[in-house]
């Protein structure tokens, strides 16, 4: 067990690597009660959320979630979020629990003005993410909403195993499945139901392989309050056709360095490593690990623009040793 | 946690067995336990003479690389190269199939090392 923002929590119930295959092969859930939620609520709440936030929520319907992120003044990246519509004027935002002050701070001095009511709800809700190509048959099982003609980022609420959840298709780990938020009171029957169907208990250090596997990235490593989206592969959540906070300064950017994924050979890449072109540092990774379903070392890392295409071949420095490096695209598993 | 009486240990968790002149080196169960599941394993260039307490091989996990330390002085001789196909022996069979490399060494040597009883009262309180 670790301590992590306040939580105690697995790295692992039996093994990060049998955990990882069961939920690429069948299925496993994490309990991510640690992550933060804010009710946002109100006739002003799309308004807020539109200059909050860098994704276009006026395209995002009810019952309808979108990934995005809340920009700070300097073109960087206050957290890394995931936003539900659940009502007409209220919508769920979900957050990293690290950030959860900080948000709430950034989020209460924007909102000054606008016509929107501001929740921590933080402590209201447990979560489940059960994820894996037969997470949805599975918890079918359990429940007599339909799960499977939903699409991906739909959410609604229905009762599994007797219990009042709200589903969302989302997740972390690039595989088909739901994300259940619970009232904390309930969450011990949902997760045993689950555990009983067969579904496989996974800790934080599995969490952390898939997300990397599938290309995500994890606030404090890729995205940072210096980091600029607009030069990771995340681009494409910055909607630059509407207003939104620091816009300006964000868009200004010229991107000196890029986030990329790289493919390492002969070891284990690891965060803080440097990556090398010639002799010449051009880089570092911001996260790295063991790939159990390539069986490689995979990382993500900013890059000097000028290394940063797909193809384009740098050395990594693992404890005084050169190894090869690839620049690839992210996912490195597709599903 | 396994804890053979016929092995001597160090402080770093490596294991020491003593066969004529040459010192079987792996990594004991408790230390496999605690890295999880092993996925990479540098291991010394055989030839190299070392000193007790070195650096000389690593062990990565999932969760993070580990340096494996000479417990004894001496000549660098083998490495188990079964380990580069699978590193999982490690975990699987610490204390045969997952052996590190061999040293020759002087064997009056390995009375410095700890017995299993002193071995365990150091995993166990930590």
């Amino acid at each position: 067990m670790v301590s992590f923002a306040g939580y105690e929590m697995p790295i692992q119930y039996t093994s990060i690597t049998l955990e990882h295959l069961a939920v690429r092969s069948q299925a496993g859930m994490f309990d991510v009660s640690h992550m933060g939620e804010f009710w946002i609520r109100g006739a002003g709440a799309l308004e807020f959320l539109q200059y909050a936030t860098l994704n276009d929520v006026s395209k995002l319907k009810e019952g309808r979630a979108q990934y995005s992120m809340l920009p700070n003044a300097r073109g960087g990246v206050v957290d890394d979020i995931y936003l539900y519509r659940t009502g007409a004027q209220e919508y769920l935002m979900v957050l990293n629990a690290a950030n959860i002050e900080k948000d709430w701070l950034h989020l209460q001095r924007l909102a000054e003005g606008f016509a929107v009511e501001l929740e921590n709800a933080s402590d209201l809700f447990a979560l489940i993410a059960v994820q894996g190509p037969n997470a949805v048959a599975v918890m079918q099982k359990l429940t007599d909403t339909d799960l499977a003609s939903r699409k991906k980022n739909d959410t609604f609420m229905g009762k599994l195993a007797g219990k009042w959840v709200r589903f969302a298709r989302t997740g972390y780990t690039g595989e088909d499945g739901y994300e259940l938020f619970i009232a904390p009171e309930d969450a011990q029957v949902v997760w045993e139901a689950l555990l009983a169907a067969g579904i496989t208990p996974c800790g934080l250090g599995a969490r952390d392989t898939l997300r990397l596997e599938a290309g995500f990235p994890l606030y404090g490593h890729e995205l940072t309050d210096e980091t600029n989206p607009l030069c990771t592969p995340y681009s494409w959540v910055v909607k630059a056709q509407k207003e939104f906070f620091g816009k300006e300064v964000m868009l200004q950017v010229r991107c000196e360095r890029r986030l990329v994924g790289l493919l390492v050979e002969g070891g284990i890449p690891r965060e803080g490593y440097r990556l090398l072109r010639d002799g010449r540092e051009v880089g570092y990774l911001t996260s790295g690990t063991h790939s159990p379903v390539l069986r490689k070392g995979i990382g993500m890392g900013y890059v000097e623009a000028d290394w940063s295409e797909p193809g384009t071949r740098l050395e990594a420095e693992v404890r005084g040793k050169l190894l090869a490096a690839t620049v690839v695209e992210a996912p490195f598993v597709k599903r | 946690m396994n804890y053979p009486s016929e092995l001597k240990y160090t402080k770093t968790h490596e294991w020491v067995r003593l066969e004529g002149d040459v010192a079987v080196v792996g990594i004991t169960d408790f230390a496999q336990d605690a890295l999880g599941d092993v996925v990479f394993v540098d291991l010394p260039q055989t030839g190299r003479t070392v000193e007790a307490g070195a650096a000389v091989a690593v062990v990565e996990s999932v969760k993070t690389a580990s340096d494996i330390y000479a417990p004894l002085s001496g000549e660098i001789i083998e490495v188990n190269s079964a380990l580069s196909d699978k590193p999982e022996l490690i975990n699987q069979s610490p204390y045969a199939e997952g052996w590190l490399f061999k040293m020759r060494v002087n064997p009056l040597d390995v009375n410095k090392l700890l017995s299993a009883a002193d071995y365990r009262a150091v995993a166990e309180n930590q």
